[in-house]
């Protein structure tokens, strides 16, 4: 009965209190270089969860056959496997989404989170609780991209997901869509994140 | 056109107009980890040029000389990162044996670079781009000045920043992005310089 907790707190612990992109800090170039729209954004999400999960798989299964010295250069060989695979498939399936992304997704290769998740917690822990950490930290960084894209694309284009909201006669915002809106953006939000952050604390003291 | 002009193209086009930092936003990492201090971010952004020049250099030969001819080129990512990390290493231990002056310098953030996307996107970039062997290694000298040369000019302004009334829940990440949002505007005056 007492692992259930634990097991719990290792899925919630990514969706907040050390969500990968507003309190880690992590993996910082496909969140700002894909959240122009919030479609990518998901994309981009769920590209993430499939490498960091399967990953998380294979590194907690193996973990006891790797010897320290080749541990980063397993996990590496690992992640770059299944990004691969990831890469292939959507070029295969979406080739227009595959195209938008462009070397982003390759670039999941060297994304810290899942390098930091393989060397910071499944390297010592047995399948399950890696799976959960692994599923946490995917959810926590999609919801963070999603989030992104949807303030982003809303401001530059008048729309989330491609539909309409804001009607035609909407100014678009085109700076929100390049670069100095992703990081004016992604500025803003961690400060927002910390002032809740902030609250929450001061609440739980009383 | 002749070469010569396509290499400044290319050199232009790296440092600059499509700045590694702030248009692709690769090397976010080191470039809010590594930017409080003018220095520290002289050497990351030197190191980062150093191993740039290097894996444009053998990335090139790996990707058009082995992998092309053997119809590999999805093996392209894993070998990519593979010669990105030994590549490294090895600079790190001929720089520890033969250059001790610059080891010392350079040392402590050579190994960080082998997680800096930059390096790999340089290298993806590179094939993307189908650029010839000259202009790779141009591409890897631009892209890594211009990565330094954002790194100093956002080290600069954070050392400053000390000294201003930063709203706190902005301290730190947030204003450092805030900062790059701005800079990548002024960056952005640099497109059309080289017409598409």
């Amino acid at each position: 009965m007492k692992r259930n907790p634990g097991i719990i707190v290792d899925f919630t612990k990514g969706l907040w209190q050390d969500n990968p992109v507003f309190r880690q800090l992590l993996g910082m170039c496909p969140t700002l270089a894909v959240t122009g729209k919030a479609l990518q954004g998901l994309t981009m999400g769920l590209a993430v969860t499939f490498v960091l999960v399967s990953t998380g798989i294979v590194i907690s299964l193996i973990r006891k056959i790797v010897p320290r010295q080749v541990r980063i250069a397993t996990f590496t060989v690992t992640i770059a496997t299944f990004v691969t695979l990831a890469d292939r498939f959507l070029a295969a399936r979406f080739p227009a989404m595959s195209a938008a992304l462009g070397p982003y997704v390759p670039l999941i290769v060297v994304n810290c989170i899942i390098l930091g998740r393989q060397e910071a917690f499944t390297s010592k822990n047995p399948l399950l609780p890696s799976l959960f950490d692994a599923f946490g930290m995917s959810v926590g960084f999609t919801w963070a991209l999603v989030v992104l894209g949807c303030i982003r694309e809303l401001l530059a284009y008048g729309s989330i997901f491609g539909q309409s909201v804001l009607g035609t006669s909407f100014e678009p915002w085109v700076v929100m869509a390049l670069p100095p809106g992703a990081f004016i953006t992604l500025g803003l939000l961690i400060g927002l994140m910390n002032v809740i952050q902030k609250k929450k604390e001061a609440r739980g003291k009383e | 056109m002749g070469e010569i002009q396509k290499l400044v193209l290319v050199f232009i086009g790296a440092a600059l107009v499509n700045n590694f930092v702030l248009t692709y936003f690769l090397g976010i990492c080191p470039f809010i980890g590594v930017s409080r201090r003018l220095g520290d971010a002289l050497g990351m952004g030197l190191a980062v040029t150093f191993v740039m020049t290097l894996t444009a250099t053998v990335t090139w030969a790996i990707y058009y000389l082995i992998l092309i001819p053997l119809h590999l080129e999805f093996l392209e990512y894993v070998a990519f990162i593979l010669v990105i990390a030994s590549l490294v290493q090895i600079v790190e231990m001929f720089l520890r044996r033969s250059v001790p002056g610059l080891y010392r310098a350079l040392g402590i953030y050579l190994p960080l670079i082998t997680t800096n996307c930059a390096i790999l996107g340089l290298a993806l970039f590179m094939v993307l781009k189908n650029y010839t062997f000259p202009q790779a290694i141009v591409f890897g000298i631009g892209g890594g000045l211009g990565f330094t040369l954002a790194i100093l000019i956002m080290a600069g302004i954070r050392e400053e920043l000390e000294y201003a009334d930063v709203p706190e829940a902005l301290r730190g990440a947030g204003i450092t992005l805030i900062i790059a949002g701005l800079l990548a505007l002024a960056f952005m005056g640099f497109s059309g310089i080289i017409g598409g």
